[in-house]
């Protein structure tokens, strides 16, 4: 099937995403949700186009001001525009999240189908892994890395590679699992299908709704890692702008002005509640368990 | 196709199975010879546990992970399926030995459009999409569904069971199969559309040529499809013979009490519909003699040793001392 005929079976009338978007509709969190994950999408996308200033622009005579019309949400310590620094640090947000989540759903899906289909030692041997990987608090874990390798933006997104690699391989596993022994599955194998095509075809379809909710859910996780990690100086290098950073500069100015702190704190509330409101809508659309036909 | 015209496509010969469980060593099948002739239908009947399912797997090459290497034979047109490696049969399956479930309602992917799961199921000719369309079009007119282009759109909860089942026909002989393997395929519908899928069956089965392995425990559909029978009980075939010659003079005892539980032969009203009593026997730990022995009415002293199969008529095999006696 080419990359369009996959395109015109999601958009053709009962097509998953009209179905979906028929049913999102009647259900005003999971917009509100839908609208706020856009509405971030927006704004990290074309973040140069809605200030004015420079993240990273400092200005003296503009230091810890409170909220303005020229500066929306005031200024930092070193006089920098704190909205056009939560622009930014969404641009810095934006690209773990998706880099991260795409490279562990990957390997995560990988490792999960080889658990779930292989034989039993593999899966022994791989949840294994996925338990020990898990069995460390992700802090501890980071800060063994950054002192290995140093702090940067690859650092914060390798480390959450690896820390979401056994959250999705574990649930590929299982619905890989629960696949194996159906009807359909079997029915392919004895009508010859090779692994690889069953895995494929046949696995990954029915995986992939399941699949969509995790990630949509694990964004808030992912970011605020990010958001975590910079706040301990294990993530972006100063001066670029990161809501972690942000946090942690704010923090260090409480006493001088609240504001930092105070708009850095809300994008992070924003994308968990956006996210997780979108992610719960679109479970309970697509849980075959809860689906409801009519 | 084989050269030689009279040929059986299948044969099983003197087949062993068995699984090793916590239990012990669980024998599921024990000597069980059956032939399959070209272009014939041969029936296998037996209760639930007989080993039925574990014949069919067996003969595809997909036993359970437990089950411990198989003895005996399974002759596919001549080659013994047993020696070949996974990939060879892997390119058997599907191709000359196709195989249609019992559920339609499971056996196809939920989420994948019919069209979809027809296309792929040619995975092996190097035809364009339009091509395999088409052939899959073809198909499922030949399986008796109707405005077939417009069924390719959809998914499989669109269908009815009936409907269901037709595409997994069509699936199972899009390859035009030596053999077609059909277990219980009409278990699961009501008993009208059981009959359409029946002569839907047999028609098909002239046109295409093949043979076809129909297990069942519906004695009417047997003897409406087959032309021959084997009767199996805790893992044996304990007769086997033409459909007439069961039906009418069934000789082991444990197919005559299997006929006499048929309600559709019982022609007086009863409130109590006849059974078998007694179990199967444990598989694990076989009592000696015949395995009917426990729950024959006409056991004898000799029973404590295993009847052989005893040829009986032009191909007719019973595994009974006493048979030829009159019951």
């Amino acid at each position: 099937m080419t990359r369009f005929g996959i395109l015109e079976a999601l958009l053709r009338p009962d097509g998953l995403v009209v179905t979906t978007w028929r049913k999102l509709r009647r259900d005003p969190l999971g917009l509100l949700g839908l609208a706020i994950v856009l509405g971030i999408g927006f704004v990290t996308v074309f973040a140069p186009w809605l200030t004015s200033y420079d993240p990273n622009e400092v200005d003296v005579y503009a230091r810890l001001l409170p909220p303005s019309a020229d500066h929306l949400l005031g200024t930092d310590q070193l006089g920098r525009d704190t909205y056009t620094r939560l622009l930014y640090g969404g641009r810095v947000a934006m690209k773990v999240s998706i880099v991260a989540i795409s490279i562990a759903m990957a390997i995560g899906i990988a490792l999960g189908m080889l658990a779930g289909y292989g034989p039993r030692w593999l899966d022994r041997l791989l949840i294994t892994g996925f338990d020990t990987i898990r069995s460390f608090p992700t802090i501890m874990f980071a800060m063994a890395i950054v002192a290995l390798v140093g702090p940067s933006l690859n650092t914060v997104i390798g480390i959450i590679i690896i820390a979401s690699i056994p959250v999705y391989a574990r649930v590929v596993r299982t619905q890989t699992m629960a696949l194996r022994e159906r009807d359909f599955i079997v029915a392919e194998r004895a009508m010859g299908a090779s692994t690889r095509r069953i895995l494929f075809r046949h696995v990954m379809p029915n995986i992939a709704a399941p699949l969509f909710i995790l990630a949509s859910m694990d964004v808030p996780v992912v970011v605020g890692m990010e958001a975590g990690l910079s706040f301990l100086g294990l993530g972006v290098s100063p001066p670029t702008a990161s809501w972690g950073s942000i946090l942690n500069d704010g923090y260090s100015y409480i006493r001088n002005s609240p504001w930092p702190i105070i708009a850095g704190g809300i994008p992070l509330i924003l994308v968990t509640l956006g996210f997780t409101f979108f992610g719960e809508s679109l479970r309970d659309i697509l849980d075959p368990k809860l689906r409801r036909e009519g | 196709m084989s050269d030689l015209p009279d040929t059986n496509v299948l044969e099983v010969d003197n087949l062993s199975v068995s699984y090793s469980t916590e239990g012990g060593e669980l024998k599921a099948l024990r000597d069980v010879s059956l032939d399959v002739p070209r272009g014939d239908i041969v029936g296998i009947v037996g209760e639930s546990g007989c080993g039925k399912s574990t014949l069919i797997s067996a003969i595809i090459g997909l036993l359970a992970p437990n089950a411990r290497p198989a003895s005996g034979a399974i002759r596919f047109r001549g080659e013994d399926l047993l020696g070949v490696n996974d990939d060879k049969m892997r390119a058997l399956r599907g191709d000359e030995i196709a195989m249609v479930f019992q559920d339609p309602m499971t056996s196809l992917n939920p989420v994948l459009t019919i069209g979809r799961q027809m296309r792929d199921i040619q995975y092996r000719l190097p035809d364009s999409k339009a091509e395999k369309n088409a052939r899959s079009i073809r198909m499922l007119q030949r399986v008796g569904i109707p405005d077939p282009e417009s069924r390719l759109h959809d998914h499989p909860h669109q269908l009815s069971g009936g409907m269901k089942q037709r595409v997994a026909i069509a699936m199972a002989l899009m390859m035009k199969p030596a053999l077609l393997i059909a277990d219980e395929p009409t278990t699961a519908l009501d008993a009208t559309l059981e009959v359409q899928i029946i002569h839907q069956l047999k028609r098909l089965q002239e046109d295409i040529g093949c043979s076809i392995l129909f297990i069942s425990h519906h004695l009417g559909v047997i003897a409406e499809l087959c032309d021959r029978v084997a009767v199996m009980y805790a893992g044996e075939v304990v007769e086997s013979g033409t459909v007439r010659e069961i039906f009418h003079a069934p000789e082991h005892p444990y197919t005559r009490m299997l006929l006499a539980c048929d309600p559709g032969a019982i022609s007086e009203r009863t409130r109590v519909l006849p059974i078998i009593r007694g179990f199967l026997p444990d598989l694990v730990d076989l009592p000696r003699g015949c395995v009917f022995r426990d729950r024959c009415d006409s056991a004898i002293e000799a029973c404590s040793d295993k009847p052989p199969l005893q040829v009986r008529g032009a191909d007719r095999l019973v595994a009974c001392h006493r048979a030829g006696e009159t019951p």
